[in-house]
């Protein structure tokens, strides 16, 4: 059978960049070990140019289990731009950290090598593969600070609940395939329809479609497999949280998308109430937890819980039929999780990045330590208060027309049961806006302390954080620069 | 200038204040007195710009979209960039230009603590942006961006330049509306999907046939209902209110009233009532009594303050209340009150919000009690001009405050739409109520201008050196008093604008 080398193009590009960037780390000495920040940035170029080649193709290879569609690429094109943007905010954090720089950044792109694979994977088992080479060099990476207790700790529970949660998707995925008789997610879909229709669905398959859908909650962090998250984030080297908190999370989405949206579609009806609740449930706690924190890694932790609860809200309405109108609601809802994750991208790497400025050679991270920013570093402030504003969803900003996308998908097709999604939306982006507004309030309207040091967020992360925030208000006038791209993504499963 | 051609005058009108605030950001931070002065020429030349509209506008053609502007914007939603002006519009567009101009001018001598007047004028041009728009946008997501636009800078004015507690303040101000706005853009969607044209476009969906069962439409109601009553804001969404006015400076009280709450009553008239008609008209009567204890309570609320600033803001929850009832009467007359009463309360609250800010500058407090009296003999021009708006405020006969709160009670009698048949006893005792509450306004207000500008000078007061009204006050106040006095003579200047508006309006309601 002959591969399509053009279309796994990106991922061989990535391939290749991690082992040159492994191999590079043994040869370079002392300061130049450095380099290997721009080699790993080359070959993300590299892998970009490839997925611009090929926009536009529909592609399948390896008998169908590996597709390329405009959805696979619009995730692909998002996940290697927020590698680059992951890459900047890296540089000086590594090198003047005493971090082993090559080990890092061969584990950063193995880990994207399992992304861009996710949203192209057709079949159950590749999906496996995919996720678990997003996750394993992340429970590396989490514990990259090994002197550190936090850091281990931190490792550990992601390692623990990391594996704890693949293995029932894989009993769930066992069951499935005891069922169908098929791992593709196609056949699956066709079986399980004829399950459906026949009548004889029987309560463990439900059980093995939800046993799946976990271990994808795992990733997405949603209550209740979000214990992770705040420790992981606040202990983990910080460029690797904002990896973990975007790149990762979207991953996960875009996994879940696929298996919910074209294996499990049939089953509709019983998956996406549960997932509807799981996101009224997940966005709660992540709010109510962020009200309580000290530290802004925390906040933004918990507050990155609250946003996987808003993006899983329009899972709460897919529909299992096939009429016009399921297929009307299904691909709003699916259009909505993608434009929120591409906007979830460019806001929250914004705030991590702003926070690794502050922190950098001085060490601050509590929240108390950001009074007065407004006058230590106007750009820094000011490029927070954007991110934070538009994680609220403040109008002139991206994080407006995220939320107005979800909100649209809610209402395609009025029902009671989206009304009250639509609702808790309402209620906790009120919540939200609270803590954001509190880190403002504190940038802007406190003194600062006398003897607050210098802040030297460096040049290289300084234009990662402008570009961001500027992307972040551009979008926020004219979200048809994604919108528009996004639209074209229909999803061939939605069918 | 023709105003069937000529659509860049609005999108330049907004964009002014925008394009100043940026260039704003370049002069350098010392210059304090070049920042003002740009900051005054900034709104000036906006304002100019839409006087000259004004006066091209076609009045003869008031009814219809003037200055239109219709392009595409984010095509996957379908919304556009629509931007217009009609009669209904115009005097508050008008309004949304004049105070900022006002302000920037009041600004040049009174800048509030903490200074940093390139940020302070800045957020104001942002804000000046932010709500005139809302009057000119015909898109119902280009009129929530705006709506929402407007908390950003609102919210930094409170919490930057504000009182002792401006953090409290700020921030209930700034989710209490960020509550409701989110409500009512469910609302919006609703109506999209269910009206089945696919469009935003204010106009096209008020001429629609009935949208949804009237289940939806009550529904739908109700989601805009939070929004715009939390900004007008009616009893018992009003708690943001006396918070977000007494701890605001004295600019950001002035806008908050004189332009901001207009936006809510606006929004009634402007979207839910002709797109929404049976919803409408189910919430008639619900409106009305909340309208009224508006009225009651907040009257009575005022008899209780000391503050003068935090009872001028109370009595808006008053003057706001009878706008509403006039809404509620879903009448002609009662439309056209409720508009009325929108610019005169503009006009008038405004001006008591500058008086009090002055006030503060003079004696550093506003308490009645410590101020003790005497200011007719010892600020006399001072005491005169509070005299003379707090008389207008009170709704005396020749002044702005009377038409709006006869007309809202006249039109109250006699609703429209079939409420006089079924809820005909209700109303009638809704306009008993609300005369009491004239009453009880002019009540209040007597006995605070009884209370500070009459009887003598206390021995604190007495040897002060106090500055009577400044000559850069008469300048920012003028426009102000005069209008207080022109619309009480000569109410056709608002009356005959939106006439023909209001007439297309009700008939899109079906009445």
């Amino acid at each position: 059978m002959p591969i399509d080398f053009l279309a796994i193009a990106p991922e061989i590009a990535l391939a290749v960049t991690a082992l040159v960037v492994l191999a590079a780390d043994l040869s370079l000495r002392g300061d130049a070990k450095q380099l290997v920040n721009p080699l790993a940035a080359i070959g993300t170029l590299v892998a970009l140019f490839f997925v611009a080649r090929l926009w536009g193709d529909e592609r399948t290879t390896f008998a169908g289990t590996f597709v390329v569609d405009s959805f696979a690429l619009a995730f692909k094109a998002l996940f290697l731009l927020v590698l680059l943007a992951v890459l900047g905010i890296s540089w000086r954090f590594f090198a003047e950290g005493r971090y082993f720089q090559g080990e890092y950044y061969f584990l950063l792109v193995t880990a994207f090598i399992g992304m861009l694979l996710m949203p192209s994977s057709r079949d159950l088992l590749l999906l496996f593969v995919a996720l678990e080479t997003v996750s394993v060099p992340a429970f590396v990476m989490v514990g990259l600070r090994k002197r550190d207790l936090y850091s281990s700790e931190a490792a550990l529970k992601f390692f623990l609940i990391g594996v704890l949660s693949v293995a029932l998707m894989l009993l769930g995925m066992s069951f499935v395939y005891g069922f169908s008789g098929a791992t593709g997610l196609d056949a699956v879909a066709t079986a399980i329809a004829g399950l459906v229709a026949a009548g004889t669905v029987e309560p463990l398959l439900l059980a093995a479609v939800l046993l799946v859908i976990v271990g994808f909650g795992f990733k997405i962090s949603a209550v209740p497999f979000h214990f992770w998250a705040p420790d992981t984030y606040a202990g983990s080297p910080m460029p690797v949280t904002a990896m973990l908190a975007v790149a990762s999370k979207a991953a996960g989405f875009a996994g879940l998308a696929i298996v919910s949206f074209i294996a499990f579609q049939p089953l509709a009806g019983v998956w996406a109430p549960i997932l509807g609740v799981v996101a009224i449930i997940t966005m709660t706690v992540g709010n109510l937890g962020a009200l309580q924190q000290r530290d802004l890694i925390r906040l933004l932790a918990f507050s990155s819980v609250a946003q996987a609860g808003y993006i899983l809200l329009p899972f709460g309405v897919a529909r299992g039929g096939s009429a016009a109108v399921d297929v009307a609601v299904n691909s709003a809802a699916f259009r909505s999780v993608l434009f929120y994750l591409v906007a979830y991208a460019v806001m929250n790497l914004g705030a991590f990045g702003v926070a690794i400025g502050v922190s950098r050679r001085t060490g601050l991270r509590a929240i108390g330590d950001y009074a007065g920013l407004g006058v230590r570093s106007p750009l820094l402030a000011g490029a927070m208060t954007v991110f934070l504003l538009s994680l609220g969803g403040a109008p002139l900003t991206v994080g407006l027309w995220a939320k107005f996308a979800i909100l649209e998908a809610l209402t395609v097709d009025v029902t009671t049961f989206g009304l009250v999604l639509a609702g808790a939306l309402v209620i906790n982006s009120v919540i939200a806006f609270f803590y954001y507004l509190k880190v403002v309030r504190l940038m802007w309207m406190v003194e600062p302390a006398a003897d607050a040091p210098a802040l030297q967020p460096g040049a290289n992360l300084t234009l990662v954080v402008a570009g961001l925030a500027a992307a972040t208000l551009v979008l926020g006038v004219l979200p048809g620069l994604v919108t528009d791209a996004t639209s074209v993504v229909t999803f061939a499963a939605v069918r | 200038m023709d105003p069937n051609t000529a659509g860049w005058v609005l999108i330049a009108a907004l964009a002014l204040p925008l394009v100043g605030a940026a260039l704003m950001l370049l002069l350098p931070k010392d210059d304090e007195v070049r920042i003002k002065r740009f900051a005054v020429l900034v709104t000036g030349v906006s304002f100019a710009l839409v006087a000259a509209m004004t006066a091209a506008f076609d009045y003869g053609r008031s009814g219809e979209l003037q200055f239109v502007t219709d392009v595409g914007w984010i095509d996957a939603i379908n919304a556009r960039f629509h931007l217009g002006i009609d009669g209904i519009s115009l005097p508050l567009f008008f309004l949304s230009y004049l105070l900022p101009l006002l302000s920037a001018i009041y600004t040049t001598k009174h800048l509030p603590e903490p200074g940093k007047p390139k940020a302070f004028l800045s957020l104001m041009l942002l804000l000046q942006t932010g709500m005139a728009g809302t009057f000119v946008a015909f898109d119902l997501i280009l009129f929530f961006i705006f709506f929402e636009l407007v908390l950003v800078p609102m919210f930094f004015m409170i919490g930057m330049w504000g009182g002792p507690r401006r953090d409290y303040a700020s921030v209930k101000f700034f989710l209490y509306t960020l509550f409701g706005s989110i409500f009512m853009l469910v609302s919006f969607l609703a109506v999209y999907f269910q009206s089945g044209l696919r469009s935003w476009d204010i106009v096209e969906l008020s001429n629609a046939s009935m949208i949804g069962s009237t289940t939806f439409q009550t529904w739908a109601f109700l989601g805009m209902f939070l929004g715009f009553a939390i900004k007008v804001p009616m009893w018992p969404f009003h708690t943001w209110l006396p918070d977000a006015h007494t701890e605001a400076p004295t600019v950001g009280s002035v806008l908050l009233a004189g332009v901001l709450l207009k936006i809510g009553t606006y929004g009634f008239i402007r979207i839910a009532l002709p797109i929404l008609p049976e919803g409408a008209l189910r919430f008639a009567p619900v409106i009305g009594v909340l309208a009224v204890i508006g009225i009651i309570y907040g009257s009575l609320c005022c008899l209780a303050q000391t503050d003068i600033k935090r009872l001028i803001a109370f009595s808006s929850v008053g003057h706001m209340g009878f706008v509403m009832l006039g809404i509620a009467a879903m009448n002609e007359a009662g439309i056209q009150a409720a508009l009325f009463g929108n610019i005169a309360h503009g006009v008038i609250t405004g001006m008591l919000f500058f008086l009090a800010g002055s006030l503060h500058e003079r004696y550093h407090t506003r308490d009645m009690n410590v101020i003790g009296g005497g200011m007719l003999m010892k600020i006399p021009r001072y005491g005169v001009l509070l005299t003379y708006v707090a008389v207008a405020s009170l709704g005396l006969p020749g002044l702005a405050g009377f038409w709006g709160e006869f007309g809202a009670m006249w039109a109250a009698i006699n609703p429209g739409l079939g409420l006089a048949d079924r809820f005909g006893g209700l109303y009638l005792a809704l306009v008993i109520f609300a005369a009491i509450g004239t009453v009880l306004t002019a009540g209040y207000f007597l006995w605070m201008l009884q209370r500070v500008n009459l009887g003598h000078p206390t021995e604190k007061w007495a040897k002060a050196e106090l500055d009577d009204v400044m000559r850069i006050e008469w300048v920012a106040w003028t426009p102000l008093l005069i209008l207080v006095l022109a619309l009480g003579v000569f109410p056709r200047l608002v009356f005959g604008v939106q006439d023909a508006a209001v007439t297309v309006l009700l008939r899109t309601m079906g009445g």
